[in-house]
């Protein structure tokens, strides 16, 4: 797709290079991180870090009035031999290592969770099995906890699946090694009315690896925050997403890669198609160069495809570079529609409307689906994206 | 043997909150061999007879019947009346985002073939027609019309109607916005498609430029939204001296 072409009615797709720091990351933070939810005011909708989002279908989420069920959700942990599954309590000195809530949501799920699952793959173990973590909403409201370590040139595929319905503010965090490698992949796969807000961390070790997969179809609101730092020179980050937003759905995915130290890349790649009327897709891409971190190489790029009248995209990529010693950066966005001239042309060559939608979405998801790397996940995820071509089309 | 039957075709079209009629009876009839042209200027007509046989939703059919071998197009679906073996090259060919040239064409061929042609044939098929058309290899993991030039987009065109041989074959102004070499190859990739003696061709075009090459059995002058005057070669051979002001002052004499 060329750049910032074909840009629907009512879409925004904005980018900026912020050279000088006038509005930065973190001044353009309502409050400065913090594990405690009071550090944070109550958001009105018009801060910077919450003004995609539909606040009043939060279900009280950012403003205390919502209260843990006993039947939130089940998490259920498959894990092979040799991985440790805890869970512990609050004061457990391995929670809150990877990074401190950013916003008043995580702030909260972090001061209300009672007990965190800590996972832990011990160092220089190779993992043949994915990690299966079944996030299961039981229709109630929780607020979650999740440690996932991986020890020195340890190496682990984790599959985090959400279904169900549910209220869930959560913070996740990624602690891995040196020279470790962490596959996550993690699907919302919710019921249409869940509720979904959660803060994802990883500290990424010196020469140490993360490639992440986000995989967004279900819920009613789903607003998810990956954030990177490094812990040592040499880290890689990869981060992968990929959303399917139906009719009255939101989500949002607002990204962080904070380069902090010397030497690492990053490189994030989100693709979205959208359906449907009030259909509304949000994608952040912060990345941040700090003075100290030369040699870094990061790049960033969303994709949206709207496939129908009635859809909003908020596209927002946004690079700090606050040294020129760098190996590259870049980002770039672009949001084109699937309009009636394509669907014209694809079906005056013989193809029925229904196969002609299918062939523009898959196209459009494979180059991304095919860097998962894992031939089972691209299967499933192939079979979901046309599931919600069926249900579009029915 | 096919053939397109237009009869006394009328077509409306939405514009600034009032219904235009553009097309105000149009009578054509297209063998499976012959090759008509179809000349007339700016905002005659041409374009919209074009996408309204082929079924764009933006134009309404009010009138007339348009059949090919008996079968009613107008109550056919666009992707049906490619099946049954319509075909329009466009003028403005559309981008397809995240979808390869390659996956297109055989998509494409499979849903007018009725099964998907075997894939060492097809592969051989495709590269051939490719290399007479003069287009690079690399053109195939391309995304449809996507940065394409003007001339890679008619190129493409082409390739099409090689590729899945329609029984008749609308060409809309395939011509426009092409030098003298892309034309000539365009050109010959139509005239290989003709010289096969199965395909209708209607090669609607502005100019007589593109008739030195694709010699047509008749030429149709269209003006104000129907035939005015139908002939053969020589017809054109007029309009290239006169020009199309005898056609258009005073709007439709006839």
């Amino acid at each position: 797709m060329a750049e910032a072409q074909n840009i629907p009615v009512g879409s925004t797709t904005a980018g900026s290079i912020a050279v000088a720091a006038e509005s930065t990351v973190a001044t353009r933070m309502s409050a400065p991180p913090s594990f405690d939810v009071a550090d944070f005011p109550v958001p009105h909708g018009r801060e910077e870090e919450w003004r995609f989002t539909p606040l009043e279908r939060l279900r009280g989420l950012h403003d205390g009035t919502a209260t843990a069920t006993g039947e939130g959700v089940k998490v259920t942990v498959e894990a092979p031999e040799g991985v440790t599954v805890e869970t512990v309590g609050r004061d457990d000195a391995r929670l809150g290592r990877a990074g401190t809530p950013v916003d008043r949501v995580a702030a909260q799920a972090y001061s209300a969770f009672e007990q965190a699952s800590v996972v832990t793959v011990p160092k220089e173990t190779v993992l043949t099995e994915p990690i299966r973590i079944a996030v299961h909403g039981e229709g109630g409201t929780a607020y979650a906890h999740q440690v996932i370590e991986l020890g020195a040139f340890a190496e682990a595929v984790v599959v985090i699946d959400h279904t169900g319905d549910a209220v869930l503010a959560a913070n996740v965090e990624y602690v891995i090694g040196d020279g470790a490698k962490l596959t996550v992949v993690s699907v919302q796969d919710w019921d249409d009315k869940a509720v979904h807000a959660a803060q994802h961390d990883a500290l990424v070790g010196r020469d140490a690896s993360l490639k992440s997969i986000i995989v967004t179809f279900g819920g009613d609101v789903v607003r998810l925050h990956p954030r990177v730092r490094y812990a040592g020179p040499g880290g890689e980050a990869e981060l992968f997403g990929l959303y399917f937003t139906d009719a009255g759905q939101h989500q949002e995915h607002r990204l962080l890669v904070d380069h902090n130290v010397p030497h690492c890349k990053s490189n994030v790649v989100y693709k979205g198609a959208l359906q449907g009327d009030d259909a509304h897709a949000v994608w952040i891409g912060d990345v941040l160069i700090e003075a100290k971190a030369e040699g870094t190489d990061t790049y960033e790029m969303n994709r949206n495809l709207v496939l129908t009248d009635g859809a909003r995209v908020d596209s927002v990529p946004n690079l700090e570079i606050e040294t020129g010693e760098i190996v590259g950066a870049g980002h770039a966005s672009a949001t084109g529609r699937f309009d009636d001239e394509q669907l014209f042309y694809l079906m005056a060559r013989g193809i029925p409307e229904k196969d002609a939608r299918r062939l523009v979405v898959r196209g459009f998801f494979a180059e991304l689906v095919q860097q998962i790397g894992l031939p089972d996940i691209e299967e499933r995820l192939i079979g979901r994206i046309e599931e919600e071509l069926e249900a579009s089309v029915a | 043997m096919a053939t397109l039957e237009i009869r006394d075709l009328h077509v409306t079209v939405e514009a600034d909150n009032a219904t235009k009629e553009i097309l105000k009876g149009v009578d054509l009839t297209v063998k499976q061999g012959e090759t008509h042209a179809i000349m007339g200027p700016n905002g005659s007509g041409k374009s919209t007879l074009a996408y309204s046989l082929a079924g764009h939703p933006k134009y309404t059919i009010t009138g007339g019947t348009v059949t090919l071998d008996g079968e009613d197009v107008l109550e056919m679906s666009v992707d049906e009346r490619a099946r049954a073996g319509l075909f329009l090259a466009m003028q403005y060919p559309v981008e397809v985002p995240g979808v390869s040239v390659s996956n297109f064409l055989r998509t494409s061929a499979t849903a007018i073939r009725g099964e998907a042609p075997k894939l060492r044939t097809w592969v051989k098929e495709v590269k051939e027609a490719m290399e007479r058309l003069n287009m690079d290899p690399a053109f195939a993991e391309r995304n449809v019309n996507e940065g394409f030039s003007g001339g890679e987009k008619k190129r493409h065109e082409i390739l099409q109607l090689e590729l899945l041989k329609p029984k008749v074959a609308i060409l809309d102004e395939t011509d426009s916005g092409l030098d003298v070499d892309a034309l000539r190859v365009v050109s010959e990739g139509v005239n290989r498609v003709r010289e096969t003696g199965e395909v209708g061709t209607l090669l609607i075009t502005h100019y007589t430029r593109i008739l030195r090459y694709i010699k047509p059995d008749h030429v149709h002058v269209f003006a104000n939204g129907r035939i005015v005057e139908s002939g053969g070669a020589e017809l054109a051979d007029k309009l290239e001296a006169e020009g199309y002001e005898a056609y258009t002052k005073g709007g439709a004499s006839a």
